[in-house]
């Protein structure tokens, strides 16, 4: 990602200083770490109940789903300060941004809704009706396809981002919370809470063809409850948080065979890569912490503490 | 002359049109029944508790709501029948005319003799028949139909669950209260089969015995404040005071009164439920929400037993495409079927006597204090099969 270099004479813009975002569902902030110290930047405090989080193409706002305000904050991630909201429908628990930064789709967990949200005009374009307890949100990167993911429905809904419209829906195992495109758009995985796996979606027959388990000796079967996905750009590998089990999943993306995992904090539900994909995140809800991973070497090299109940994180940089 | 039951069909949920490519390709129609009789009301002992009359029938019609939801996806048509039978009319006439109608899933809303009558006729016409309110420890180990599925928990499971909790509590001298009545003598043996069960030891052992009164009046506190600590002086040393008092009667007035300072468990004090809306684990919030915008009041137990059966027969719809009550049976009881239940686990049936597996809530009025199984009671298939009957220990064989 190509970002500008502010100012002249060797000045390093903050454009590209590396920081990580989490959003502290209990703790109603955000917490700025930086991502080459590792140290607390800062602790904003937001709205009630944040959850969802997500960068716009040039780092340079954070939008947050404040769940329990119904509503979206935007932050200036320059000023750190929050600079208005955005209109988001009731309760919404994640969002993602279209490629062009022009629209956002949240998942409106309460009302069986997705939103659809123009970030320039500030309005509602439209809500589209989905299953029971819509949270999982992935947009293909041509800007095409919008996949939402509802717990108790427990579907993968194929919404045509052109005329809003759902044309596919998957069943996947119990409770699908979120739902990742590979880089390529060729394939969607949806990770199953309940169900324990994550279903691994053709992008072009809209049907599953490899269902991922998890299997860790010493750990009840039931508490691998896979959560967050994230797939390196070269499809290469993937990455499952696990909640309860408080491991991260390594898996061979090409032949969805389990790696290794990886020991965190307790309940893992979330991750972001850096930019460079050197680095993973996992937002360790429990023990409110986040544990940072070392791709390269698939260890995890240290845990920071964030807020209370650490969810969401997106990576600037 | 019997008045007729009242019998309300809700229409059908309006299908949308972008449903091309769904899972599954033929339409599907499923007819769920909820059969209940109404019962003389008792007003709860509590004077901030509500007098429910719809109570379980909100959860049966939320669950069928969202049913309808996942359903329209799929070209699935969920329809409720209510069967509500008047307290002197005929439930068996009723579930004949049921039967005959063709309705074959039921949803029922019973005391265990009732369910009885019911039971046979179901085993015969191939129906299906949830069990969303009998507890009784028989049904799940001598009385076994194959048209009967429970998603009440049973007594023996709700014992078990709070004797996990009092052992991990390291508090194993129990002081047993119980009442008179058939449902409270039932409880009582349930706790009793716990002690064993988990190490614990009942030191005394005592029955209140119950004369009518005006449940609420308001001569207030004076003489129960002087009849607790009377009727549970002398005890030999004990830890907690477990309670089965599933009349409602005296229980309550327990807590703060026993001559002992001791904490009360059992029917009041630390309750062990299926369900409460101090529960908002593992996005318990959500649901919760919705039935109260829904019903307009918070979910009960009974609610969430009805909730769970209804829902049980849109998942095993919804992975089946089918409505047929075997088909459903088959796939309901099968190695495969769970259900995301807001427990935090998937649950599903025990394979001999079609008992919902499920983690038992341990609440007090206001907030969660535990949930059961407690960790370290191991078991080789699921440490929920630590509550309650195990295989070896029911004479069900039902698959």
């Amino acid at each position: 990602m190509a970002l500008a270099l502010a100012g002249a004479g060797g000045v390093v813009s903050q454009a590209e200083a590396l920081e990580i975002f989490v959003s502290n569902e209990k703790g109603n902030s955000i917490t700025i770490i930086d991502g080459d110290t590792l140290e607390l930047v800062e602790t904003i405090p937001v709205g009630n109940r944040p959850r969802g989080i997500a960068l716009s193409r040039d780092g340079r706002f954070l939008y947050i789903c404040a769940s329990d305000d119904n509503t979206i904050q935007v932050m200036d991630t320059e000023s750190r300060k929050v600079v208005g909201t955005l209109p988001s429908g009731p309760d919404p628990e994640l969002l993602v941004l279209s490629p062009d930064d022009a629209l956002i789709y949240v998942a409106n967990e309460d009302d069986n809704m997705v939103t659809v949200v123009d970030i320039a005009a500030k309005t509602v374009v439209t809500e589209i009706p989905v299953g029971v307890e819509p949270e999982g949100m992935g947009v293909s990167h041509d800007g095409k396809w919008l996949v939402n993911t509802s717990e108790t429905t427990n579907m993968a809904h194929f919404i045509n981002a052109d005329t809003l419209e759902i044309t596919d829906n998957v069943l996947v195992d119990q409770r699908p919370r979120f739902a990742e495109w590979t880089s390529d758009d060729a394939e969607i995985w949806v990770s199953s809470e309940i169900g324990g796996t994550v279903s691994v979606i053709d992008n072009a027959t809209r049907a599953v063809k490899h269902k991922i388990s998890f299997e860790v000796p010493g750990v009840p079967a039931e508490a691998l409850q896979p959560v967050g996905v994230r797939i390196t750009d070269d499809r290469s590998l993937a990455f499952v948080a696990l909640g309860p089990a408080n491991r991260v999943a390594v898996v061979d993306a090409q032949s969805f065979e389990v790696e290794e995992y990886l020991l965190v904090g307790q309940r893992v539900w979330q991750l972001g890569l850096s930019p460079d994909e050197k680095f993973l995140y996992a937002t360790n809800g429990i023990s409110n912490d986040i544990s940072v991973i070392d791709v390269e070497e698939l260890e995890v090299v240290k845990s920071v503490p964030v807020g209370r109940e650490p969810w969401g994180v997106a990576v600037k940089g | 002359m019997l008045e007729m039951a009242q019998r309300t069909l809700l229409a059908a949920f309006v299908l949308v049109a972008a449903t091309a490519g769904g899972a599954s390709g033929a339409p599907v129609q499923v007819d769920v029944t909820y059969i209940t009789q109404r019962e003389p009301l008792v007003q709860p002992i509590s004077l901030v508790e509500p007098v429910l009359e719809d109570d379980g029938l909100m959860g049966a019609r939320q669950a069928l709501t969202e049913n309808q939801t996942t359903g329209q996806f799929l070209e699935h048509e969920y329809r409720f029948i209510e069967r509500i039978v008047p307290e002197d009319g005929d439930l068996v006439a009723e579930f004949e005319a049921a039967l005959a109608a063709g309705e074959r899933l039921f949803v029922a809303d019973l005391r265990a003799e009732q369910l009885l009558e019911l039971a046979p006729l179901a085993d015969e016409a191939g129906a299906l028949i949830f069990n969303t309110r009998a507890p009784d420890d028989n049904l799940r180990t001598e009385v076994c139909h194959e048209s009967v599925l429970h998603t009440a928990p049973s007594r023996a499971m709700k014992a078990d669950a709070l004797a996990q909790y009092l052992i991990w509590k390291q508090w194993p001298d129990w002081f047993l209260m119980h009442g008179t009545k058939a449902p409270d003598l039932a409880f009582a043996d349930a706790v009793r089969r716990a002690a064993t069960r988990f190490g614990a030891k009942i030191v005394e052992e005592r029955a209140y015995e119950f004369v009518e009164f005006a449940r609420r009046t308001d001569s207030g506190h004076a003489q129960v404040q002087r009849q607790m600590p009377v009727l549970t002086q002398d005890v030999p040393d004990y830890d907690v005071l477990v309670v089965a008092d599933e009349s409602d009667i005296f229980g309550e007035y327990l807590p703060y009164r026993t001559w002992d300072p001791r904490p009360v468990a059992g029917t009041q004090g630390l309750v062990p439920t299926a369900w409460s809306r101090v529960h908002e684990q593992w996005g318990g919030t959500q649901v919760q929400r919705r039935f109260e915008k829904f019903a307009g009041r918070p979910m009960t137990e009974r609610d969430y037993n009805n909730w769970v059966a209804v829902r049980i027969i849109g998942e095993a719809v919804t992975r089946t495409s089918n409505a047929e009550p075997q088909a459903l049976h088959d796939y309901m009881v099968g190695d495969e079927f769970e259900i995301a239940a807001f427990k935090g686990e998937g649950l599903s049936f025990r394979q001999w006597d079609q008992q919902l597996r499920q983690p038992i809530l341990l609440v007090n009025p206001r907030v969660l204090v535990s949930v059961s199984p407690q960790e370290q009671f191991l078991h080789q298939r699921t440490p929920l099969d630590t509550l309650g009957y195990d295989e070896p220990e029911s004479q069900c064989r039902l698959n």
